[in-house]
Parts: structure tokens; C-alpha cells; sequence
């Protein structure tokens, strides 16, 4: 298989602003039922996605692509959703929300200027009809995918993604303690998968044990926002780990602390989460570095 | 020297110690050592090649020395799974060739020996891995050893190490061959000395061989040589066939072999023509009748495998190394390479485009070399195929991505190619297709670590090999028994539908294949022969990758030269991979891809592994620690017993011999127990001759059922063991008076045998536990002694699983309310079983188009033809559940327990009978467990007949099969002798095979049993013999046929009588 680099060696991150209409969505409610009539901030929201995109670019040290918020696409922000990236390929998705499929024409653009082999899912071809597949319901190890089958992900979803993706195992588990998959687990490293500690994570991460060929350490953190980070080896060679700051899990942060090594960049992104975003939501990582 | 020597031997020694394998003690003692250890070794080795030659002779009952250790006598060879084993005795007899080799070197050597002991222990282990090969085949090596010879002496002036090279090198080309020779040669041995006439006169010429090996005598080397060679000589009375072999690089290989030649000769020719001296990663595949790529069970003869008439097999990676970089030559991993080419091409191995691409690069890097900017442009590339569906943009791609490989050896490049292929998630999966237990589509792919459950291409479940406790097929259902996990506090079984019983033992193989070679430090032998077996007894018997990384360290050749001839293959076979399968990989993408390898889609494909039939298992019977491996071809109530029995898992399976076997009447009679013995009995001459026959026929047929040589050995060894049993057996005869007439035959052959096949049998198979069970009972009445051999022949057989006693017994639980609810009836009222019983004769019956031959050559036929299947199986239920009952899995904790239950089993049997048929009422209970084979449908008729289970049953059977109608005659032949003595004395189910084929079902069930009046004993033998068809078959033609080969095997018998039940289905059945 072509790309040999374990995971995290990312050198680009692709971005989308927070539009005005941030956090306007009817239907997101339905999964912010805790927050009930909270209301968003979308000052702080764009204050925190500011510091996410400058940790990505200049502690990090990425070159950050952002594409211009669109208010048309109240939820365009969580990126990571309308694409999923591996080596130079991106299969463009086909998220469950109609609303939502719009989000992708200028993804598209932007992978296909990025000299990305674009995929489409597209809901036209015949095998892929009905197919529905999020980002943020799949867990790319580097090794392997890991497919939540979720209220937002389907079987066929994630068989076009299979198909798409044909060097690697593409495993279907149940998205247990969450709405999405990476809700409650993420990369914390080449080899390691921080998960939540709730039963249901524990039940996806016993499933993605038995699926998986390899073995990953697994960081088990107590708080399930904190299971989301964003682990990028920069060109710098170096661990980055950005994770939700001490407000807002506090008793996580030691768990952090444990990898070595790291530099570790506490990162909020308490107003995403109130509409079940974080901190992966915000971002496509691409590796452009050639790997032969 | 000889110290050095020595203490290598010895460590040598002591791995093949461990592995029990007398045959090849091979003490490679360099030239000085030579001698000294040649004599030694000539003792050994007398006692190894005696076992071969024994094993091969069995029948004459020679073989006393080795039990079961030996059970690979002729195996010796075999070894070669046990490499570093048969060093130095093996090398010094066999391998006369390095005698001669040795001497002349020894001359100028004795110096350099001197100086270099180390390169005797080289050259001996060398020689242990090939040395069994090299021994016999020096001769074929001879060609080569004779140019080699001037390269070691050359090399021996050198240094010490050169000699160990030049041995090595002369070894390993004539290892290859050697090995393959020897093999071959033994194994042609074996067959012929079987043969009676050629037998002797082979056996004399592989005595001589043994002798001359022992002797160590260089000088005669020729002989061993031509010996090995010599099949050709033999050939006299051996018909060749010309077998065509599709290499790797699409090029075709003739070989001639003997008609009876195994496939391991075959093979070892391969082998020996490409230079390969790991081979075994590889294998050789035919196309079955339903175009189903099997593997060639190295271990049995290719034309009882191989359908086509043409002969035409193709030689493929058997085992995808999960790192092809511990791959000691570059030339195993360029043929890797080339596998993986076609694994490409044909759409198994999927990849992404870039992949595509990068591996293409590194193919054109390999063949073309650096990048020519000149010559090379896009219509070079155009011949060659780098993907199913290729484009010149990736055509561009990979040009692009030579040209980065400038200055990379082709070796190099392989070595690129397979690190970057052998990270494919399907990289060495072998996929079959299956549904789930909703009948959802879904691929099982076999592989390194365990079991992938595929839907389309999603993967969706994977169960580790040390996950995995056991692993059975039945019909065409397979099943995976899993380890509990942290949580969970009962074992689960998972099964899997199978488009049919052959296909679910192919699974069954692969994975047996598989877990052996990738888990296991050391296929298991079979502890004892297990001669009786109703399974499939089949087992891995190759190396494992353990054994063969082990061995290949010891390879210290050049590096041979070979020619890569890729490009030719590649567009070959674009030419020769058949469309089809290209299209139906992308179209069916996914699975389809993975289902590549099934036989439809390979069908077209030339090589392509169609690697889900890797029925070449061999035969070495594995007991994985934790895994048991068990083919239940049973009904899917027996594999619930079997789980719940803990005999099961101690026993292994025996496999019914018929694997691949074409239509023919002959294979399938030959697949019953019979005709196993016929088979056995062909090498030598025909029929056996009066008593002794029985005794032989009954020897040969434990024999085949376990394997060949070893068997040999093993069932003498057990004939011991048995003899108390035997014992045992009279009693209960007398206690049952029913002996009628009876030859006396050497009585304690018979017995024995039977009694030790009783014995082995019970881990193959549920039945087999039956039997088990039954004898023990029987035993336990008698005498405490034979009960403990039997525990001890259990225990031996099946220690794998410990959990599985235990277990079972949850499992039984668990399972009855899903599969069936007849288990549950057993145990709770063993009365109830009777009524099963009808069942299963009623099974027996309802099959398509079965035609029942009961024959009964000795005078005394047992009413109790054959136990119908289903009896069996239930009784095997009841005497599992009593077991299981048992603390202990072993009847001796619970013999009066045990006996009740046989007792009412009998009681139970006999009613079946009465409902079944008036010939089946007739026939007396026979206590003993009677092996049965089952017919794959029976459960419809068992609804009908059976009341009671009728109403529970009918709902089970009537989701699998259809209700099937049928006519049902039977037709009673008896001969005037014959008392209609009905009294079943306790039966020892000597074989039990079944043939399957997608139109027939041939299953044959022998009881021998011997009856002891006054002085005089009597031997009844009574064969069932089962004939169902699909299609139409000439039912008349088949018991002639069946009838003709039971007189011809026992020739001094007479048959007392026929009973012909005829069962005709109206309707058409779905199964099958």
C-alpha cells in the first residue's frame, strides 16, 4: 500500500469559518437537547475557532486552508464532515442532512486544487444510492477505518468509503455513548486511540478491538468531550495533542498529561460543543508530502 | 569433527525428538563423522526407513517398532515439516548421494572437516530439512550434485563453510528434488509395496534403498538414486500420467507422474524444476467438478483428488507470509511476487489506485530494470497488466513512479513490492462465500490471524485464531466456537452458511490449513492413528511457518539464478486470467474481489490461487492448544453433541476420505470404508489373502482413514493397544451370544484394529465419540483395562481444548434450544431417543436417491446393518451428555453411567429399526456405537417418521429442508447360512466414510465384529453403504459395483446377505 507514513503526519488542514447563522439550525437542537435554550455565542464560537486555526498554523505549524464562511450553510464549519481524506485521495461524502450536501461543492474545489483524487459518493450513482456517510463518524488509524454506523452513517456509506479506500480494512462498528464515532474516541497518536469512559464507548472500543489486525494503546479519558482531540506530528517532528482546555474537562487533562512527549495545546471549543461538534469537527487534515 | 558433529546432531536430534519423528534421525555427520555416524545412523535409520518401508507394508503387519510417532513414517519425509528433525540418520541413509558427495569430499574434506565441524552441523541440518528428500533423491540430484560436486570441493578447499555451501547447494537442488524424489519415491514406495506384487518388489528395491541408505554406502547410491528415480523402472507396471502445471509466471510445466503418485510428488517436481526450496508457502490447485480451486492434498494421490481428465493443476501461494522480508531467497519471494501480481490482476487483492500504480512501478522496475527513457514509453507498459481495470492515466503513474526506482535491483524491487502488498487489508485473505445465520450474503476470509467476517466490503467481524476454540463443518453449515470473552461467561458458536458441503469443508480445511501453519510452532500429529474416524480426519501436515522459517535459516545456497519472465506471465495472464474474472472482481468489487479465489470466478483465471479449496492440507492431524478442529459432517445435532462431548474434542477427525473425488464409483466406494480398504490395498496386490486379509483389510483401512505411512505404523502400535480391548470385545460378544459363523481370522488384528479405531475415531467426529462411548461401555463391563486405553487413547487424542469438557456441556445447553431440540429430549429421557432414532434410519432413507447396500461378507451379518446415522448421532448424544455429565470427559469416571445409557440406546436403536425397516429390525442392536455417516438431508424424513421430535424437529428441518417424499423398498438378500441372528454383538465400527459429490452420496459404514464361540471365532463384518444421488444414477450399477469390490476385498468371506433399501424421492429436494 502506497501510504506507509503512520498517522498524523498531516501538513495541510483544511478550514471553514463560522458563519453568522452559527448554531440557527432547527434540527440541530435535536442534539443539543442538555443545552435547551442556550444560546450560541458566536463571538466566542469564532473567538475559539480563531485559536483553534492559529494553533493549527502557527504552533503546529500547518499550512491552513480556510474557506470563507457561507450563511447559507449554518453548519458548514464542521468540515470534517463533508470529506474524508486519506493519502491523496477525498471522497467527497454524502451527509444525511439535505441541507447540508451543499457544503461540499467547495470542499470539492478546494481538494481538487489541492491535486487530491476527489471521489464522489454522489447520490446519483446507482450503487450509492441512499448512502450516507459523515466524517465525523469515521476513525482513520492510519492502519485502518473505523465506520460508525450511526444515525448520520450507513452501511452503504460506508461501503462506498471501502470501496474508496481499497488498501485498507474498513470496519463497521456501532456508535455506542455517542452520536457520532468521534464523539467518543479519537487519535492521540500513531497508535493510540483516546476513548471515553462510558459504557458505550467501551462497548465501540471492544468492537474495534475484535475488528482490528493491530494493536492500539488506548487512552481512556473520564470525561467524553474529552475523548476529541486532534493529534497532528507537525514538520517540526513533533507530538502535538489539541484538546479541550481544563474548563470544560477538567479531570481529563491529567490523562493527557501521560503522553509523553507531547506538546499539548488545550484548545476550547465549548460553543461547537454545544451543537455536538469538536475539535475534529472543524478540520480536514491532508498530507500532500509525497511518500515514496 | 565428530564431537562437534555430534553435539549438533544432538540438538538437532532433539527438536525432531520432540516432534517424535523416529523415521529420520538423521545424523549428517560431515565426511569423517560420516562413517562412525553412518552406521549409527544406519541403525536409525533402519528403524525409520523400516517404519517407511512398514508403514508402506503395513498390512504386513511389519511395522511393530514405531507407534504413532512413526505415524508419518513413509512421513519421514514429510518431515520436512519438521525440518531440523530427521538430520542425521535420515541424511545418512537417504542420502547416499552426499555418501558419495561426502567421500569425495571426505578425501579432500577429512582436513577441512576437521577444521570445520560447524559445517557438518550446517550441512546435516541442511540436509535434515531436505535431507529426506536428498537421501532418496539424490539420484535426482544427481545431475545437479554432479556439477555441484566440483563446486563443493572447490568450495570445501575454500573453507569449511563452502563445504556446508557446497552440501547445501548440492543439497538444495537436490533437496528440492530430493525431497520431492524421496517423498515421492516413498510415497510411490509405500503405494506399490501396497501393491502386493510391485509392493514386494519395491519394498525390496526402498529396503535396499533403506539399506543402502543405512549402510550409508555411497557406492550404491545409484541405487537409492535409481530407486528414487526409479519410479520409471517401477514404471513398468505403472501407468504415467501427464500432469500440466500453470507456474506462476504462466508458463505451463508437464510433468509425468505415476496414475498413483501423491501430490506431494508432484509437487516436489514443481518445486524441484523452479529451484524453490521454501516451498511450503505454496501448493498446488486443481479445479474441482463444480470448478471449485482446491488444494491438492499433497499426502493423497492426485488422481483421487483431480477430476479433469487433463490433469492440468496450478501452482499457487498456499500461505501469504505476513512479512515476506524473513523470506530467506529472493527467488520464493519473486514467485510471492508473481502470486501477487495475479492477486492483483484478477481483482482478489484490491487496491487504490495509487497502490496500483506503485506496485506496477515496482513490477516494471523488476522486470525492465531502470527506466529507459528512450525505448521505454507508454506502449511498453501497455503489455503489461497492472490492474483489473487499467488506465493510461495510471499507465502514467506507474511510468512515472519507474522512473523513481532507477538503480533498484530486481530483487530489490520484489523486496518494495511486497512491503507495500503485504499491507492490503486483503493481503492473504482467502475469502469464500457464506451467508450468515439470517441468511445475509457475507464473505468469510481466511487468513494469517484468524477469521474475517466480510459484508460486501465491509469488514464487520473478526475472530483471532486464539479466539477461536474450535472450528467444525457440518453439511454445509460451518462453525466457529468462541472464546468466551471478559465479559462473558459461556463459549459461543457462530455458524456460517455454506452454498454447499464441499465448499463448507474447503472453509473447514483453510482454516484448519491456516491456524496450523500460522499459530502453531509444529503441526500436531496425530497422536494415534485414528482409523476409524467418521470425520474428516484431515489435518495439516506440512511445516509450519515456524518450522519453515527454522528451515530456511539453514538454507545456505547461492542465490540461485532464475529468470523473471513476469512480463510473459503478466500478459499471459491477461490473456489466460479469464475476463470473467476481472469483470466480476470490479463488478462484484468488494466481495466479489475477495471471492476472487472462489472457483466460479477463478474459474476463468489461470493460476489464480483459487485458494479456497486448499484441500492439500496434509494430513497431520492438529490439535491446537486452544483450537479444535473438527469437520462435523454429520447432522448439526451431532455437532452439537460434539461440542458437549468432551471425547470430541479429545478426538480428532477422521476424514472421510472422499475429497475431491470425481464420480466415479470407484472413488466413492473407495471413500467407503471398503473401498478404503481397497485403496489401501492397492498398492499391493488385490484382495488379502484369507485371515490375514481381514486383519490387513482392516489394518489398511485404519490406515488410509488416518493417514498413509504413519498410519502404518500407528495402527500397529494400537493393534497392540487394541489386542486388550479385544479382549474386551469377546466378552461382550459372548455376554450378546450371536456370533454365528465366523472365518477365523487372525482375530486380534481384527479386533484390535477395530477396537483402535473405536477409539481414534471419537475425536473426529460426534459419531466417532459415539463409537467411543459405546466400546468404552462395552469395555468397562469387561474389563477396567481396556476403558483406561481408551481414556488414554482419548485423553492423548484430544487434549487441545481443555475448556471444551466443561464447555461443552454449556454449549450443549446453550445450543440445544437453538439447533436443536432434540438433544434436549436426549438428555432429559434417553427413552426419547429411540424415537429419534427411527429418525435418522428414516433420514437415511429419505435422502435423494439413496440405494442402502448392507453387506455382510462374514457369515454372521449383523441385523444391525448399519446404525443409521441419525441413531448414532442421537445415541452419540445421550452417551455425550452422559459424559458430559461425567466430571470428567472420560468414560472410565462414569463406565456404569455410560453402559445404562448404551443399554437404552440399544434399546432405542432397535426400535428404529423396527419402524425404519424390517431389515433394520432385524439386525440386533448393536451396542457399540456404530459409525454412520450422514447424509446430508436427512432431517425431513426424520420429521416424518419420528413423532414426537416430528412436531419439535419439523420446524428446524423443514427451515433447511424441504419436506421431500419418498419411496422407500428394501429388498432382503440372505444367504441360507445366515442366522437371522439377530443378536447385535457389539459391532465395532471399523470405517465410516462418506463420499460426497455434488451429485452423489456415497457413505459406508463397516462393522467388523468378531465373535468368539468356543474356540472359534467368528468375524462379521457388515458394510452400509449409502448411495445418494442428485442426478440419476444407476443404483443397480453402484451395488453391483459395491458388492463386487466387498468380495474382492475379502475375498475369503462369503456375503451372507444384501439388504437393498431402495428410497426414491417424488419431490425434489432443495438441499444440496
Amino acid at each position: 500500500m502506497a501510504s506507509v507514513l503512520p498517522y498524523g503526519r498531516f501538513t495541510h488542514a483544511v478550514v471553514r469559518g463560522i458563519p453568522e447563522t452559527f448554531g440557527k439550525v432547527e434540527d440541530e437542537k435535536n442534539n443539543r437537547v442538555e443545552n435547551g435554550e442556550t444560546t450560541m455565542d458566536l463571538a466566542k464560537a469564532q473567538r475559539q475557532f480563531g485559536v483553534l486555526t492559529g494553533a493549527l498554523r502557527q504552533k503546529v505549524g500547518l499550512q491552513l486552508i480556510e474557506i470563507p464562511a457561507d450563511p447559507e450553510l449554518p453548519e458548514s464549519w464542521r468540515i470534517e464532515d463533508v470529506a474524508v481524506i486519506q493519502g491523496d485521495t477525498a471522497l467527497i461524502t454524502r451527509p444525511f442532512k439535505q441541507q447540508r450536501r451543499s457544503e461540499t461543492e467547495a470542499v470539492r474545489r478546494v481538494m481538487s486544487e489541492l491535486n487530491l483524487t476527489v471521489v464522489e459518493m454522489g447520490a446519483e450513482e446507482g450503487g450509492s444510492a441512499g448512502a450516507t456517510l459523515e466524517g465525523s463518524d469515521v476513525l482513520f488509524t492510519g492502519r485502518e477505518f473505523f465506520v460508525g454506523i450511526s444515525s448520520h452513517t450507513n452501511y452503504r456509506g460506508a461501503e462506498v468509503l471501502a470501496d474508496t479506500f481499497r488498501d485498507f480494512a474498513v470496519s463497521t462498528v456501532p456508535v455506542c455513548g455517542g452520536v457520532r464515532l468521534k464523539n467518543i474516541c479519537s487519535m492521540g497518536g500513531p497508535d493510540t486511540i483516546i476513548i471515553s469512559n462510558s459504557d458505550g464507548a467501551k462497548k465501540t472500543l471492544r468492537m474495534m478491538e475484535q475488528l482490528t489486525d493491530h494493536h492500539y494503546e488506548v487512552l481512556t479519558v473520564p470525561e467524553g468531550a474529552a475523548a476529541n482531540c486532534v493529534y497532528v506530528r507537525g514538520p517540526s517532528k513533533v507530538d502535538y495533542l489539541l484538546h479541550p482546555p481544563t474548563e470544560e474537562c477538567p479531570e481529563s487533562v491529567p490523562a493527557f498529561q501521560k503522553l509523553t512527549d507531547y506538546t499539548l495545546l488545550p484548545t476550547a471549543c465549548s460553543e461547537a460543543s454545544k451543537l455536538g461538534g469538536s475539535l475534529t469537527s472543524f478540520c480536514l487534515l491532508i498530507n500532500r508530502k509525497p511518500y515514496y | 569433527m565428530t564431537t562437534e558433529v555430534g553435539s549438533e546432531t544432538e540438538v538437532k536430534k532433539e527438536p525432531e525428538k520432540a516432534e517424535e519423528q523416529p523415521a529420520e534421525p538423521e545424523r549428517p555427520a560431515t565426511n569423517q563423522t560420516y562413517e562412525v555416524k553412518v552406521v549409527e545412523a544406519a541403525e536409525q535409520s533402519n528403524e525409520s526407513p523400516a517404519l517407511a518401508t512398514d508403514s508402506a507394508e503395513a498390512k504386513e503387519n511389519q511395522e511393530e517398532a514405531q507407534p504413532a510417532d512413526n505415524a508419518t513414517g513413509p512421513e519421514g519425509e514429510e518431515p520436512p515439516a519438521s525440518p531440523p528433525a530427521s538430520e542425521k540418520k535420515g541424511i545418512s541413509r537417504f542420502l547416499p548421494p552426499w555418501l558419495k558427495r561426502q567421500k569425495s569430499q571426505s578425501v579432500v574434506g577429512p582436513k577441512e572437516s576437521q577444521v570445520t565441524p560447524k559445517e557438518e552441523g550446517g550441512v546435516v541440518l541442511v540436509n535434515g530439512e531436505g535431507e529426506k528428500a536428498e537421501q532418496a533423491e539424490a539420484e535426482q540430484t544427481s545431475s545437479t550434485t554432479a556439477a555441484e560436486p566440483q563446486v563443493e570441493e572447490e568450495q570445501v578447499n575454500g573453507e569449511v563453510e563452502p563445504e556446508q555451501k557446497e552440501e547445501v547447494n548440492s543439497e538444495e537442488p537436490a533437496e528440492n528434488h530430493s525431497t520431492g524424489s524421496a517423498e515421492t519415491q516413498e510415497e510411490k514406495a509405500s503405494e506399490k509395496s501396497q501393491e502386493k506384487s510391485a509392493a514386494e518388489e519395491e519394498k525390496k528395491e526402498t529396503e535396499e534403498g533403506g539399506e543402502k541408505k543405512d549402510q550409508e554406502e555411497c557406492l550404491k547410491p545409484e541405487g537409492g538414486r535409481y530407486f528414487i528415480k526409479s519410479p520409471l523402472k517401477l514404471t513398468k507396471k505403472v501407468k504415467m500420467v501427464m500432469c500440466h502445471v500453470i507456474m506462476l509466471d504462466g508458463s505451463q510445466f508437464p510433468c509425468e507422474v505415476e496414475k498413483r503418485a501423491k501430490g506431494q510428488y508432484l509437487f516436489f517436481k514443481v518445486c524441484e524444476a523452479l529451484n524453490l526450496l521454501e516451498k511450503d508457502y505454496f501448493g498446488l490447485s486443481y479445479k474441482d467438478n463444480a470448478d471449485q480451486t482446491c488444494w491438492l492434498d499433497p499426502t493423497k494421490e492426485i488422481k483421487r483428488q483431480i477430476c479433469n481428465p487433463s490433469w492440468q493443476l496450478a501452482f499457487n501461494v498456499k500461505f501469504y507470509p505476513p512479512d515476506p522480508s524473513q523470506l530467506t531467497e529472493d527467488i520464493t519471494r519473486y514467485l510471492l511476487c508473481l502470486q501477487l501480481r495475479q492477486d492483483i490482476v484478477s481483482g482478489r487483492l484490491p487496491c487504490s489506485f495509487v497502490t496500483h500504480s506503485l506496485l506496477g512501478s515496482y513490477s516494471l522496475q523488476a522486470e525492465l530494470g531502470d527506466h529507459d527513457p528512450d525505448e521505454q514509453r507508454l506502449d511498453y507498459i501497455s503489455d503489461f497488466q497492472f490492474a483489473p481495470s487499467q488506465t493510461k492515466e495510471m499507465e502514467e503513474k506507474v511510468v512515472e513512479l519507474h522512473k523513481t526506482h532507477r538503480g533498484m535491483t530486481p530483487a530489490q524491487a520484489d523486496t518494495q513490492f511486497l512491503e507495500n502488498a503485504k499491507k492490503l487489508s486483503m493481503y492473504g485473505v482467502d475469502l469464500h462465500h457464506a451467508k450468515d445465520s439470517e441468511g445475509v450474503d457475507i464473505m468469510l476470509g481466511v487468513c494469517a490471524n484468524g477469521l474475517l467476517i466480510y459484508k460486501d466490503r465491509l469488514r464487520i467481524n473478526r475472530f483471532a485464531w486464539p479466539k477461536i476454540l474450535k472450528i467444525s463443518y457440518k453439511r454445509s453449515n460451518f462453525y466457529i466456537k468462541i472464546r468466551p470473552g471478559e465479559t462473558e461467561q459461556f463459549e459461543s458458536t457462530v455458524g456460517f452458511k455454506l452454498p454447499n458441503h464441499r465448499s463448507a469443508k474447503r472453509v473447514w480445511k483453510v482454516c484448519v490449513e491456516n491456524h496450523t501453519f500460522f499459530r502453531l510452532m509444529t503441526p500436531e500429529a496425530p497422536t494415534k492413528a485414528k482409523f476409524l474416524t467418521l470425520g474428516s480426519k484431515f489435518r495439516y501436515s506440512g511445516r509450519t511457518q515456524a518450522q519453515t522459517r527454522q528451515a530456511s535459516t539453514l538454507i545456505d545456497r547461492p542465490a540461485p539464478y532464475f529468470e523473471r519472465t513476469s512480463s510473459k506471465r503478466i500478459s499471459r495472464s491477461l490473456d489466460g486470467a479469464p475476463v470473467i474474472n476481472m469483470i466480476e472482481a470490479q463488478d462484484s468489487a468488494p466481495t466479489s474481489v475477495g471471492n476472487g479465489r472462489e472457483p466460479g470466478l477463478e474459474l476463468s483465471s489461470d493460476s489464480s490461487k483459487s485458494g479456497k479449496l486448499r484441500v492439500q492440507g496434509e494430513n497431520i492431524y492438529v490439535r491446537h492448544s486452544n483450537l479444535m478442529l473438527e469437520d462435523l459432517d454429520k447432522t448439526q445435532e451431532d455437532v452439537l453433541k460434539h461440542q458437549a462431548s468432551t471425547s470430541e474434542l479429545k478426538r480428532s477427525f477422521m476424514e472421510a476420505t472422499p475429497e475431491t473425488r470425481p464420480s466415479q464409483w470407484e472413488k466413492r466406494l473407495t471413500a467407503s470404508p471398503a473401498t478404503s480398504l481397497r485403496l489401501q490395498a492397492q498398492g499391493r496386490s488385490p484382495p488379502p489373502t484369507t485371515q490375514e486379509p481381514l486383519s490387513d483389510l482392516t489394518v489398511d483401512t485404519v490406515s488410509k482413514s488416518s493417514d498413509d505411512k504413519q498410519k502404518s505404523n500407528e495402527t500397529t502400535l494400537q493393534a497392540a493397544e487394541v489386542e486388550i480391548e479385544e479382549t474386551v470385545v469377546v466378552e461382550e460378544i459372548r455376554v450378546a451370544p450371536k456370533g454365528s459363523v465366523t472365518i477365523t481370522t487372525p482375530e486380534v488384528v481384527v479386533t484390535p484394529v477395530a477396537v483402535e479405531t473405536e477409539v481414534e475415531k471419537p475425536e473426529e467426529e460426534v459419531i466417532e465419540e459415539v463409537i467411543e462411548e459405546g466400546k468404552e461401555e462395552q469395555k468397562r463391563p469387561v474389563s477396567v483395562s481396556s476403558d483406561s486405553h481408551s481414556e488414554s487413547e482419548e485423553e492423548a487424542g484430544e487434549y487441545h481444548p481443555q475448556v471444551t469438557v466443561s464447555t461443552s456441556v454449556e454449549q450443549i445447553k446453550e445450543e440445544p434450544g437453538e439447533e436443536e431440540k432434540e438433544e434436549v429430549d436426549d438428555h432429559e429421557e434417553p427413552e426419547q431417543v429411540a424415537e429419534p432414532e427411527p429418525l435418522p434410519e428414516v433420514e437415511v432413507e429419505t435422502r435423494p436417491s439413496p440405494a442402502v447396500v448392507e453387506e455382510t461378507p462374514m457369515a454372521e451379518p449383523e441385523t444391525a446393518l448399519v446404525v443409521d446415522a441419525p441413531a448414532e448421532e442421537e445415541r452419540t448424544k445421550d452417551i455425550l451428555v452422559t459424559l458430559e455429565e461425567a466430571p470428567n470427559g472420560h468414560a472410565e469416571d462414569q463406565p456404569g453411567l455410560v453402559a445404562v445409557e448404551e443399554e437404552e440406546e440399544e434399546e432405542e436403536e432397535e426400535e428404529p429399526r423396527v419402524n425404519g425397516d424390517a431389515s433394520h429390525a432385524e439386525t440386533e442392536r448393536i451396542p457399540q456405537v456404530i459409525c454412520c455417516s450422514e447424509p446430508p438431508v436427512v432431517k425431513t424424513e426424520m420429521v416424518t417418521i419420528s413423532d414426537t421430535f416430528a412436531a419439535q424437529k419439523t420446524e428446524i428441518a423443514t427451515k433447511e429442508v424441504p419436506i421431500v417424499h419418498t419411496e422407500t423398498k428394501t429388498i432382503t438378500y440372505e444367504a441360507a447360512q445366515l442366522d437371522g441372528s439377530g443378536d447385535g454383538e457389539p459391532g465395532i465400527l471399523m470405517t465410516a466414510q462418506t463420499i460426497t459429490s455434488e451429485s452423489l452420496c456415497t457413505t459406508t459404514t463397516t462393522h467388523i465384529t468378531k465373535t468368539l464361540k468356543g474356540g472359534l471365532s467368528e468375524t462379521r463384518i457388515e458394510k452400509r453403504i449409502v448411495i445418494t444421488g442428485d442426478s440419476d444414477i444407476d443404483h443397480d450399477q453402484a451395488l453391483a459395483q459395491a458388492i463386487k469390490e466387498a468380495k474382492e476385498q475379502h475375498p475369503d468371506m462369503s456375503v451372507t446377505r444384501v439388504v437393498v433399501h431402495k428410497e426414491t424421492e417424488l419431490a425434489e429436494e432443495g438441499e444440496d
